[in-house]
């Protein structure tokens, strides 16, 4: 357990955060999360929404995962059930955070807590928890890459959803309507995002 | 090494075992807690019924848990908006599901889609009277009798409970099962016997290509099979004045008026009344021995059946042209009159066009639009 390479700064903890979201976009870089995106794209407000709670479940999940393996699966040599266990227990955490934000605020709820069920499958939020394994990051540093890439995912619906809204109005050859068009568009953004990479190495 | 297998295997399965049965618990338990909003009461109509329910269903299951049946026919996802009632006080806010369902009207009348309401709280509601007699039943059909190339008669004996109650021109929900991968739905026909047999019901029902139900009806259900359904629904009834009537419809359509005049019949009501029946062609029409000797019968009855693509030289010597041609015909002064329409949405925007120009005013027009 090398976790303490990087040291507990603030500056290491706001890089992390800015290339989880920009330079290793995990929909525009990594091409996670995206059926979710191509199902819900259409429109800014509900993208909002969707991004909102994926990126405040990346976060907690990525905390919850963290602690569970390096407290429970690495101690006892399972490491190779991370798979299983994250995705367990990204279903039960989605589950009882639906249930809280029922009942502690209705507002929340409608705005956030109906995406909640739709992203228990999402690939972005387990990706996130499994790639964060890949550095020997600490605990804050965690939580900083899992609301980094959920951030990440934010950004990118939400301009996606904006440049569909504009397209809406125009007239496409009907082979193209719809996923094929989101498509086109998310792999110009990705082009546009690989101008990010390599900014930051961590 | 063996042994070192074992219990790694021994390990992650115990570990994984253990993972679930904590998740699950904690889940179980925090639904028990957090979800649990204890005894609320449903007020319905400003205090005519209050029912004490268990709070966290949504208002749709909470009331049929009560035997109090709000039409439905998706099943609570939200999607046919048929289950909407107005909810005074303590529905919350208005769901992102429900916002496409409902008019600027229906949001400021506080008109909710009852499936998406939770009872959280106390909650005030107003829903029409005659939900209060809509029952679930259980029937088996008695028999499937063909009426035209497209059209059935379909019997059904009550098995559960005996009796029903309803008023002519009423309509039932007949629920289908699941047949060849299709699911199971709720559909809408009306009621074409008469209130005074109590002890079964008959439906009219048209072949619809494709349908769901209807090819339900007709390739699937046989005689002797049980039926679902709930109902009575629907405030498609006769008025209580004396003004003469004139009814339309053509098709399937006959069912409501078909009971509306025999219950005339039965209670001894002696408006004039004219029933224009369209169709295509003859191979269309039906009832047509039981019609004509109802007009013989009743003094105060008259049966005009129009054909509008019956072939030229066919011997029919009935009335042809569109239905509302026939009715601007016939009856081209119809001040005083009410009618009452059942058919396509299609037919009765003409009708209700061709029937104030005949002087009808809108409020004495009452239909059962098909949807």
């Amino acid at each position: 357990m090398e976790q303490a390479v990087l040291s507990h700064s603030f500056l290491s903890i706001f890089l992390i955060f800015v290339s989880a979201a920009f330079t290793d976009n995990i929909l525009l870089a990594r091409f996670l999360g995206m059926c979710s995106v191509l199902g819900v794209s259409n429109r800014v407000d509900t993208s909002l929404g969707l991004g909102a709670a994926v990126t405040f479940v990346t976060t907690v999940t990525a905390a919850l995962n963290y602690g569970i393996y390096y407290y429970l699966l690495v101690p006892l040599n399972l490491e190779y059930l991370r798979l299983i266990t994250f995705i367990v227990l990204i279903a039960a955490a989605v589950q009882l955070i639906e249930m809280i934000m029922e009942r502690v605020s209705e507002r929340l709820y409608f705005a956030l807590g109906i995406f909640l069920p739709l992203i228990t499958v999402n690939c972005a939020i387990l990706g996130i928890s499994l790639f964060m394994l890949n550095k020997p990051y600490g605990f804050l540093q965690t939580l900083a890459f899992g609301a980094g890439g959920g951030f990440g995912w934010f950004l990118a619906i939400t301009l996606i959803s904006g440049i569909r809204e504009k397209i809406d109005e125009t007239k496409l050859p009907s082979g193209l309507a719809g996923p094929g068009i989101t498509l086109i568009i998310i792999g110009i953004m990705a082009l546009a995002f690989v101008g990010f990479s390599g900014m930051i190495k961590i | 090494m063996t042994q070192n297998l074992w219990m790694n295997i021994l390990l992650s399965i115990g570990f994984l075992a253990a993972l679930g049965t904590v998740l699950s618990v904690l889940l179980i338990l925090a639904e028990k807690k957090i979800l649990n909003y204890g005894e609320c009461l449903i007020d319905i109509n400003d205090g005519k019924k209050t029912i004490p329910v268990q709070g966290g269903s949504s208002l749709l299951s909470s009331l049929s848990e009560n035997e109090i049946f709000i039409p439905s026919a998706c099943g609570g996802r939200g999607s046919c908006a048929y289950c909407k009632v107005q909810v005074k006080e303590g529905g919350g806010m208005i769901g992102p599901v429900e916002t496409p369902s409902l008019s600027g009207d229906e949001i400021k009348n506080n008109i909710r889609l009852s499936c998406q309401v939770k009872v959280r709280s106390d909650i005030f509601i107003s829903i029409p009277d005659e939900i209060f007699s809509v029952k679930h039943f259980t029937g088996k059909v008695v028999h499937k009798k063909p009426l035209t190339h497209d059209i059935i008669e379909l019997k059904i004996a009550l098995t559960k409970p005996e009796n029903i109650d309803f008023t002519a021109g009423q309509y039932l929900q007949i629920e289908t099962r699941e047949y060849k991968g299709r699911e199971q739905v709720s559909r809408a026909y009306s009621l074409s016997s008469v209130p005074s047999d109590t002890r079964s019901v008959e439906l009219i029902i048209r072949k619809v290509p494709e349908g769901i139900s209807t090819t339900w009806v007709f390739d699937h259900l046989k005689e002797g099979d049980p039926v679902n359904f709930s109902g009575p629904y629907g405030d498609f009834r006769l008025s209580d004045t004396d003004s003469p009537v004139v009814f339309i419809a053509g098709g399937s359509g006959m069912a409501p008026i078909w009971s509306m005049l025999r219950d005339m019949k039965e209670k001894g009501i002696t408006r004039t009344a004219y029933y224009f029946f369209g169709a295509l062609s003859q191979r269309d029409l039906f009832f047509l021995d039981e019609l004509r000797s109802l007009e013989e019968e009743l003094g105060w009855f008259t049966f005009i059946p129009a054909l509008s693509h019956e072939p030229e030289n066919s011997g029919w010597e009935g009335e042809r042209g569109l239905i509302t041609d026939v009715v601007r015909r016939r009856l081209p002064d119809l001040n005083g009159f009410e009618a009452y329409l059942c058919g396509s949405p299609g037919m009765i925007d003409a009708c209700i066009k061709v029937l104030t120009e005949s002087g009808i005013p809108e409020e004495n027009i009452f239909y059962d639009k098909f949807a």
